[in-house]
């Protein structure tokens, strides 16, 4: 199990990368009315079949050829459900695929979102050729970050450039906190 | 708030720089396992600190921080593998940010391997 919600958004979306996604969406969206914290993950990579889409949530199935088990999704999946949550997969072949898994945002049982910060810069900065969409929510208020927009404006600069990564990442720092007031979810 | 307009700053600085930096065989290979093992033993701040400590050190332009998916040694995660060319390639096992820390100064800076915490320094069965 993860220690933290922002793990299985990494974990998960390296599968986007490795499914050869050239767009990512990331949402992460608290809302305390609902009493939801939503982590949902989109992608435009191979898919899966509806037969891979029902073994990815059992452990015992795995793409990995170097052992058995794959237990990033069962996992994820169970620690949304138990605080009262759900989770779902859906996802075609050639189209790509969404991963959403809805948590109990007050559940005593819903682990802390954590640090996300560092899940989507190192994303970002170690997967140049996918673009990023991310959006951090809270309530009505947001922030869009779009990879897009930073290459049209770097150009042949890449990510990894020592300025341009710590860029990013204040960024990424300085916008959350924009939203969400320095609130830890 | 950050806005556009610093990276359009940074852009403009780095433009004339960028481009003698074309990757070459002579770049030592830095590649961190990042697959939900070890994602899940702790890989992400690792990466984080190996990059950071490889800038802070003025070797950007020398070695390259990549990742990769499962090494298919789980139980020994995080594992970081080091790839100096012509040497063998060395795996440390079991990492944490302040071996990463030892490993850039002592392998990456000073050219020895940190033997304590290669793979080889285990019992492996």
């Amino acid at each position: 199990m993860m220690p933290e919600i922002s793990l299985n958004v990494l974990d998960v979306t390296e599968n986007s990368t490795r499914a050869g996604a050239k767009l990512v969406s990331i949402l992460i969206q608290a809302d305390h009315q609902a009493d939801t914290l939503t982590i949902r993950i989109q992608d435009d990579g191979c898919g899966m079949t509806p037969e891979q889409v029902e073994q990815v949530v059992d452990p015992f199935f795995t793409t990995r050829t170097t052992r058995k088990v794959g237990l990033g999704i069962p996992f994820y999946k169970y620690a949304a459900e138990s605080t009262g949550g759900s989770f779902s997969i859906r996802s075609q072949v050639g189209v790509g695929t969404e991963v959403t898994a809805v948590f109990g945002l007050s559940h005593i049982d819903r682990m802390p979102l954590g640090d996300i910060t560092s899940t989507i810069h190192t994303l970002i900065v170690y997967h140049p050729e996918t673009d990023f969409v991310y959006t951090y929510q809270i309530d009505e208020r947001s922030f869009v970050l779009d990879t897009r927009e930073f290459k049209e404006i770097l150009g042949d600069v890449p990510f990894s450039e020592p300025e341009v990564s710590q860029y990013i990442f204040e960024y990424l720092t300085e916008n959350k906190n924009e939203v969400d007031q320095g609130a830890v979810l | 708030m950050k806005t556009l307009a610093e990276l359009k700053a940074i852009r403009e600085k780095m433009q004339n720089q960028v481009g003698l930096r074309a990757e070459d065989h002579n770049h030592t290979r830095v590649v961190v396992g990042m697959a939900t093992c070890g994602i899940a033993a702790g890989a992400r701040p690792v990466l984080t600190k190996l990059s950071q400590e490889i800038q802070e050190r003025g070797l950007t332009e020398k070695v390259a921080v990549t990742q990769t998916g499962c090494i298919g040694l789980c139980q020994y995660e995080p594992i970081v593998e080091v790839m100096v060319p012509g040497e063998p390639k060395v795996t440390y096992i079991r990492m944490n940010e302040e071996k990463a820390v030892e490993v850039v100064n002592r392998h990456l800076v000073g050219g020895h391997v940190v033997d304590e915490y290669t793979l080889g320094a285990t019992d492996m069965k």
